[in-house]
């Protein structure tokens, strides 16, 4: 399993590069995560990253898949593409340091 | 474990599908039928595809407003119709009787549901949320006596044959 080193934060992460150990992270490192892959973060945009991270444990330690992230989460589907541009479910997984969704839909 | 030099992040490579497309036929209206297009529709959707939806023939239903909430799934003609467990066939005698359809309707909604996948007209709703686009075919219309006020919100136009195959110039085309 590879350690990589984002922002000073030494993390283990898969063969793509999203986190594998839920307990190192936290909101600092969610920035730069963030960062390396382009996205800005605001309210809205934190809401839905702590929404995953919530929903990922409550869910027995499976990511939520958009759709999730909408239904349970309350959180609009356009809104989503809109602050994580083009693959959503993908970049909120990473920046909240989870794996990818395994669910089709 | 090995320890990376650079920070090795993922490459979600936004730019890597600039103009790629995908083109779905919907051409069946059985509940069964419905989905593989909405699921794949929605998983290109996640990956930042362009995707178009042309909803035509039976698969026009997909797409009524008073027709959508209603697809049905039969096991008549189905030989991969099985038993809720293990691997016990329903034997294609029985599968037309009374009581097969809406059952085999009730068993496979439900198991839908069960996945947390929506029924079909949020299916499209989240599709369309999602930047997708819905098209209905001009023949179908015409064929069941239907316009754009009969149709689901989401459709954008009822477009003829000709204008589909513009539309989705250099797409990858899915027949379903």
């Amino acid at each position: 399993m590879p350690v990589t080193t984002i922002d000073g934060h030494e993390i283990h992460v898969d063969d793509e590069g999203f986190m594998t150990v839920y307990d190192e992270w936290d909101e600092t490192l969610a920035k730069s995560l963030a960062a390396a892959i382009g996205v800005e973060m605001n309210d809205e945009a934190w809401a839905a990253i702590r929404f995953m991270r919530t929903d990922f444990k409550a869910q027995d330690d499976v990511t939520p898949t958009l759709r999730r992230v909408s239904t349970a989460g309350g959180f609009e589907t356009k809104k989503l593409f809109e602050l994580f541009p083009k693959k959503p479910a993908k970049k909120m997984a990473y920046i909240a340091g989870l794996p990818k969704p395994k669910g089709c839909v | 474990m090995t320890a990376t030099q650079e920070a090795f992040v993922p490459k979600f490579d936004d730019d890597e599908n600039e103009g790629r497309k995908l083109a779905i036929i919907c051409s069946k209206g059985n509940l069964d039928m419905a989905y593989p297009g909405l699921i794949l529709a929605n998983a290109a959707l996640g990956e930042g595809v362009e995707t178009h939806l042309f909803f035509t023939f039976w698969g026009f239903d997909m797409i009524i407003k008073s027709r959508m909430n209603d697809l049905k799934f039969s096991p008549a003609g189905n030989t991969a119709m099985h038993m809720p467990v293990g691997d016990v066939r329903i034997p294609q005698a029985l599968a037309p009787l009374p009581g097969m359809q809406p059952m085999a309707t009730h068993m496979l909604k439900k198991q839908i549901a069960d996945l947390g996948v929506p029924e079909v007209p949020d299916f499209l709703e989240h599709i369309v949320a999602s930047g997708g686009h819905l098209w209905a075919c001009r023949m179908s219309a015409d064929m069941n006596h239907v316009d754009m006020d009969d149709l689901v919100d989401g459709v954008e136009a009822i477009i003829n044959a000709s204008d589909f195959i513009e539309l989705t110039d250099g797409a990858q085309l899915l027949f379903i």
